[in-house]
């Protein structure tokens, strides 16, 4: 159980160090899909905001962390 | 070309990622067989490697029953989430930071704790238990990276080839040197791994919501080169607009 447990937590480390920028970046993907489904987005414009969208997120994290550390 | 550049990314990312996570999971190992014995740093290695081994064989299948957009799509913001983690930290690392990870010391670190344990009579055990750890859960990352990248396109045979190189070449040059790999450039590695995981998962997710990108697969090039870019942009702003943030810690 303890084996499971190990894998389990892991795993979810594997996505989530930055809980902000994984929260961000989950509701970035929920949005574009959103607005490809329901409001008629072109895919590929979806792609692109998702690809600026996420730079953006990068951005925001690191400048954050930066800003942390030099207080 | 169009049919290279998927088999080379997917071959030089499984790579690339494993190449990373072996080197950390030998550090280990290597630190029990010379601390302790070779019996039980192997054994604990072995049994990692068997219960990582049934982890794809009983997940892997279930693959083949999901429909590839859903596939693409999941599996694509998965590795947005994983790839920008690493490319994060990279960022952090190449601007000081977070502090850069050292071989040398975890092995160390990895030394004295087997040392204290020297007299415990569970002590080939616990030495055991250290070795398995280590490769189970940087295992886990090398699996999830080759299903990862190989699975949305159908080339997870590629992706466990880019995986099993790397595990040959360190296990050769680990008993070459005999000691910890500290020479591998593991920032840069990991900066590159993060530009091609996050630009796999951008192309993936797109193509999971419908995307049809200029040039197919060609257009996970034009990605990678626009992430690398940026993220370049970022660590250059970094230094200049955070010069006392070097040698402070984050997350």
């Amino acid at each position: 159980m303890n084996v499971i447990r190990l894998i389990a937590k892991e795993f979810f480390g594997m996505f989530v160090d930055d809980g902000n920028l994984a929260l961000l970046a989950l509701v970035l993907v929920a949005a574009v899909l959103a607005a490809v489904k329901l409001l008629a987005l072109p895919p590929l414009l979806g792609g692109a905001v998702l690809l600026v969208g996420c730079l953006a997120i990068l951005l925001q994290s690191v400048r954050r962390a930066a800003s942390a550390a030099q207080r | 070309m169009q049919t290279l550049t998927p088999i080379l990314s997917t071959v030089t990312a499984a790579f690339l990622a494993s190449l990373v996570e072996v080197v950390e999971a030998f550090t280990i190992v290597l630190a029990v067989g010379v601390t302790r014995s070779w019996r039980p740093a192997l054994t604990g290695a072995a049994l990692a490697l068997a219960v990582l081994a049934a982890l794809v064989l009983a997940f892997g299948p279930l693959l083949a029953l999901v429909p590839i957009t859903t596939l693409q799509f999941v599996v694509g913001v998965l590795l947005i989430l994983f790839g920008m983690r690493w490319l994060r930290k990279a960022i952090l690392r190449s601007v000081g930071v977070i502090a850069l990870h050292d071989e040398e010391a975890a092995f160390a670190k990895e030394t004295a704790a087997l040392n204290r344990q020297a007299n415990d009579r569970r002590a080939d055990y616990l030495a055991g238990l250290a070795s398995f750890k280590a490769v189970l859960l940087e295992g886990v990352e090398v699996v999830f990276i080759v299903i990862a990248v190989g699975a949305a396109h159908g080339q997870t045979l590629y992706a466990s080839l880019g995986a099993l190189a790397a595990f040959i070449l360190v296990m050769l040059v680990g008993l070459a040197v005999h000691r910890p790999l500290a020479r591998v450039p593991e920032n840069a590695l990991k900066f590159v791994v993060g530009l091609m995981l996050t630009s796999f998962g951008i192309f993936w997710t797109g193509e999971g919501i419908g995307a049809d990108w200029p040039g197919a697969d060609l257009a996970l090039l034009a990605i990678f080169c626009v992430v690398a870019l940026a993220s370049f942009a970022m660590v250059r702003w970094l230094r200049s607009t955070y010069p006392a943030a070097a040698g402070g810690l984050a997350r």
